[in-house]
């Protein structure tokens, strides 16, 4: 029993990573810029392309592989937000969401016109392969190192948005976006740089959660549904909050797998009510 | 935007949709298949439109009410044996307006994206039932089996879809003629101020949280007698009935239309499911990269939906010949 | 002498073309090109269009016209609404393809009030047939693969696990496996049905893990979700424990095989069809598809039961002329035969009007440097659907 609940908590807490690391971009942007981008996940799937082709076509290593992931991806959002989404600052939620569908819609049929209908193809390298035995369990280890790897993020992030200048820029435009744009903050190049941040961050866990969550031209929908979660449960324009939600997620949809399978995916969509009732602005929501 | 108006006689433009139904019925009988499934869609719109358009709802989970419609009629019919049409939709209304103001009761004091996904973890919740409850729903393989007796004792549903699209055509007037009393009523102006500014209407003494369930519920009940029509003219019912998918769609198709002004509702269905049809016998892998940049289209030239652009060329010719009358059309 | 030949036969090509009065026979064709394994639908219409290119001459001047129409996946009341509109509008003289059970099962009372027969090429929940006598099925049921899966099963092991996806075709799989597991002596140690749309396998790979079975059964949709499956069985070391990875032959389906990589190596299948297989008609059949699709292209066991779907199709026109009375055409594929398809020898049982044929025994090895499912042994000859048979006998 006890070392079930090992194992349990191991595999949550895996996936929450995953979650997050996708997620948190999602979290920012729409608490920074209050967009609701519904096509999130479209920069993950991206990842997941990048990742696997810089891979399998030029014979990138993958540590490489990962990092051109999370810079490519930054670097096309740029574009994306520069040329689309800038324009739609303000526009009211029900534009955005018309918008980002319609970008779901785009990508879903390029990614499936460039990529073909097979999903990704991800082949780790040995050293993260197989598996690690401790305290009497095995534990995989591309698991453990998705669980170090993203703390390693999460901790670097936080010291960016808790000790640095820009952090409290973002902070500041989060808390109060006329104030901040009029004690001289430069909230367009804050937007657009964040805006990277959190793409790329979404490129990065797609990538990195490609061997789990198989990336496929019809990513961007199937996902949607946990990123939102994860986002409306920690709260928006939080850090802590998405991280919390994503753990809580990741635990206890694993959790419910394990010991009572048959009541699928039911567990998590109860308590995403439940927690939103208690708390309507999320775990730790700037704003609701 | 429409709301409360002085004006509420039917504007001969408003006549348009159902001559055009008329028209269609009569010279288009190889589509009257399709032809069903845009009322039944425009009726869905409608109810959607209600609580989005006019009282300022936004809402991804839509699809639990269509659904639950859908099924309250499948199942009367497959294992009750109730396989009266006007029956299965007062049943399916009842369910649905059950499900609305119980669930309306209990979400609506949120807003924005808390809102957004209680609706559409209710939808998704729903969906799970559906799928495991399979002695009832028959499951992820669909209800079969569901039954309709001739209308009045006399009307079959046919292949050629006759009868279902007329049948479907007399529920949507009615529903239509249901909304716009509302809308044009003080309650529906209500809900525009309550849409415009809830503290405002807070301040004048309204009770915003009541007006806003009473609505949702209406619009709830709608949406499953929608949902109900779908399974009687398919005498099946799928998983895909709820879920996160359906409620996208529909609100894709209102947005689309244009919100907040009736006949959104009407023409967003029309279009994506027309454009839909059309590309996807062209290019079954990829006509959703069409629709997707028909979205993005409106999104950055048409604001206001296919029925914003319409306005804003009458403003426009309005303003050049008679700069007099613009102030009223402005202001509906 | 060749030109000679050439002139001869386009002459006796217009003779019967005048004769029949270039009669065509429109079929409808809906499958899944969008949505929830909506890769699966191109398989199948280009296995039909491949059979027709190489069969066309064959047809004495009857022209065939394919309408293609895309159910946008599990989507039963829009197959529904093509199937009306390519009846009453287009009028074709029968209905084909179909990858999901919903969407067949919706379409079955339209093929009975107009009676247009309605060649099923993929959809595999037992019950479909028995909703519309106008339905025949020439791809599989998932009874065929997973009783004699049980059988066999049972012989060697003592302990199971079953893992399948919750909708009709898993729980048939699950339900015939069991049976014949239990039967055979065998003990199930746990079933789980898992959600469709399932994110991360740890959980449940885990479950299983935890149970020590000897054996796993795993059941799921051909494609992406194999991979998943695969590789969590092997990130969990189920393998090291000693759980030995069986299942019908979705779980290791030929197009995904490059996919999952060296962990796939080893497991058992049970399945009709594996594009691997080494008869002559297999090797023609593989040789034509990446002739005509590309060397990487592979066919699976979607594009097998539309490419016999063609053949059961093409023969009726040929038999009847191009007259394609529905009845008669039903009566045609109740005793139809084919014992030249790439998976074997196979029929359409007349009673159910279900395909019979083989099922064999593979196992993922490396062949010329990839990854192929090897059949090993026949486990089942000229089998009839399991399922149908219970039914009967109750």
């Amino acid at each position: 029993m006890l070392s079930s609940v090992v194992s349990v908590a191991f595999h949550g807490v895996a996936y929450g990573m995953i979650l997050y690391v996708i997620s948190v971009g999602l979290s920012v942007t729409m608490g920074l810029m209050g967009f609701i981008n519904l096509a999130h996940g479209v920069f993950a799937m991206a990842g997941g392309f990048v990742l696997s082709s810089f891979m399998a076509r030029f014979g990138v290593p993958f540590p490489l592989a990962v990092l051109s992931a999370f810079v490519l991806v930054a670097l096309g959002s740029v574009v994306l937000e520069r040329l689309l989404y800038s324009r739609l600052y303000g526009a009211g939620e029900l534009t955005q969401v018309l918008f980002s569908i319609g970008l779901i819609l785009v990508s879903m049929a390029s990614a499936r016109l460039i990529f073909g209908d097979q999903a990704a193809r991800v082949l780790l390298p040995d050293y993260l392969r197989g598996q690690l035995h401790m305290m009497g369990r095995d534990f995989p280890t591309y698991r453990v190192f998705i669980i170090f790897f993203s703390l390693g993020i999460i901790l670097l992030l936080w010291f960016g948005v808790e000790r640095t200048r820009w952090g409290a820029m973002v902070r500041a435009a989060v808390d109060h976006r006329a104030m901040a744009q009029s004690v001289g903050i430069n909230t367009r190049l804050l937007f657009m740089a964040t805006f990277a941040l959190g793409s790329g961050l979404a490129g990065l866990g797609g990538a990195l959660g490609a061997d789990i969550l198989p990336v496929q031209w019809a990513y961007p929908f199937e996902h949607l549904v946990y990123f939102l979660i994860v986002v409306a449960v920690g709260g928006l324009g939080s850090l802590r909050g998405p991280f919390i939600a994503a753990l809580l997620i990741g635990v206890a949809d694993t959790a419910c797998k394990y010991w009572v399978p048959e009541f699928g995916a039911f567990l998590v969509y109860a308590a995403t009510i439940g927690i939103l009732l208690w708390r309507p602005m999320g775990l730790f929501g700037v704003r609701a | 935007m429409s709301g409360y108006s002085a004006d509420t006689r039917i504007r001969w433009t408003e006549w348009l949709p159902w001559v055009a139904a008329g028209l269609f019925f009569f010279l288009m009988p190889e589509y009257l298949s399709l032809g069903a499934r845009i009322l039944i869609f425009i009726l869905f719109a409608l109810s959607l439109d209600l609580i989005l358009g006019y009282a300022g709802i936004v809402t991804l989970g839509h699809s639990a009410f269509f659904g639950l419609g859908a099924y309250t009629a499948g199942i009367l019919s497959a294992r009750l044996g109730v396989n009266d049409a006007f029956l299965q939709l007062a049943a399916a209304a009842g369910m649905s307006a059950l499900l609305g103001m119980l669930t309306g009761a209990v979400i609506l004091r949120t807003r924005a994206l808390t809102l957004l996904m209680l609706t559409l973890a209710i939808t998704a919740i729903l969906l799970e039932i559906a799928n495991k409850w399979s002695t009832m729903t028959g499951g992820a393989d669909g209800l079969s089996g569901v039954q309709v007796s001739p209308l009045l004792g006399l009307f079959k549903f046919d292949l050629f879809g006759r009868t279902a699209f007329l049948y479907c055509l007399i529920v949507l007037f009615a529903a239509w003629w249901v909304v716009r009393r509302i809308i044009y009523s003080p309650y529906g102006a209500m809900l525009t101020g309550i849409r415009d500014n809830a503290a405002r209407m807070h301040a004048i003494g309204a009770p915003v949280y009541w007006r806003l369930v009473m609505i949702y519920t209406v619009s709830a009940t709608m949406a499953g007698v929608a949902g109900a029509l779908l399974t009687q003219v398919n005498q099946f019912v799928g998983l895909n009935v709820l879920g996160l998918e359906p409620s996208g769609d529909i609100l894709v198709m209102l947005i689309l239309g244009g919100v907040g002004r009736l006949y959104g509702a009407f023409v967003g269905p029309v279009v994506y499911i027309v454009v839909q049809d059309t590309l996807a016998k062209q290019y079954p892998e990829y006509w959703y990269f069409g629709i997707g940049v028909l979205l993005i289209f409106v999104v950055l030239f048409a604001r206001g939906g296919i029925l914003g652009i319409f306005d804003k060329l009458r403003d426009k010719w309005l303003s050049h010949s008679r700069p007099k009358s613009s102030a009223r059309a402005s202001a509906r | 002498m060749n030109m000679f030949r050439l002139a001869a036969s386009a002459a006796l090509a217009l003779a019967a073309t005048a004769v029949s009065a270039q009669q065509t026979v429109k079929i409808g064709f809906i499958t899944s090109y969008s949505g929830l394994n909506g890769n699966l639908g191109p398989y199948m219409e280009r296995a039909v269009r491949l059979y027709l290119k190489q069969h066309e001459k064959d047809l004495g001047g009857v022209k065939v016209e394919l309408l293609t129409r895309d159910d946008t996946g599990p989507n039963p009341d829009k197959a529904r609404q093509l199937a009306q509109e390519l009846v009453v509008r287009d009028k074709v003289n029968l209905l084909a393809g179909v990858i999901f059970t919903p969407n067949a099962m919706a379409m079955a009372p339209i093929a009975t009030e107009a009676k247009v027969p309605f060649v099923i090429m993929n959809a595999g929940t037992a019950v479909i047939t028995t909703r519309s006598p106008y339905m025949v099925r020439t791809s599989f049921t998932l009874w065929q693969s997973s009783y004699p899966l049980g059988q066999w099963a049972s012989k060697k092991y003592k302990t199971a696990y079953s893992l399948v996806s919750d909708f009709g075709p898993g729980h048939d799989s699950e339900e015939g496996f069991s049976k014949a597991f239990e039967e055979g002596g065998g003990k199930m140690l746990g079933k789980v049905r898992v959600p469709l749309q399932n994110p991360d396998w740890a959980a449940y790979m885990q479950r299983v893990k935890d149970a020590k079975p000897d054996v796993l059964m795993v059941f799921i949709p051909a494609g992406k979700t194999a991979t998943a499956v695969m590789k969590n069985f092997s990130d969990l070391g189920l393998g090291q424990a000693g759980i030995k990875l069986i299942g019908p032959g979705d779980v290791t389906t030929d197009e995904e095989l490059p996919n999952m990589g060296d962990v796939a190596l080893g497991v058992l299948t049970v399945h009709h069809y594996s594009a691997g297989a080494t008869r002559p008609q297999n090797k023609a059949f593989v040789a034509a598809w990446k002739k005509e699709y590309g060397q990487n292209e592979t066919p699976n066991f979607v594009a097998v039961g539309a490419y016999d779907g063609a053949a059961i199709i093409v023969d009726a026109i040929k038999a009847l002329k191009g007259n394609m009375d529905p009845d008669k055409t039903m009566e045609f594929f109740k005793t139809w035969k084919n014992p030249n398809s790439p998976r074997g020898p196979i029929s359409i049982d007349p009673e159910t009007r279900d395909i019979v044929q083989n099922e064999y025994l593979r196992e993922v090895k490396r062949v010329g440097g990839q990854l192929a499912n090897v059949e090993l042994e026949t486990v089942a000859t000229a089998l009839k659907d399991p399922w149908k048979e219970f039914q009967k006998k109750k």
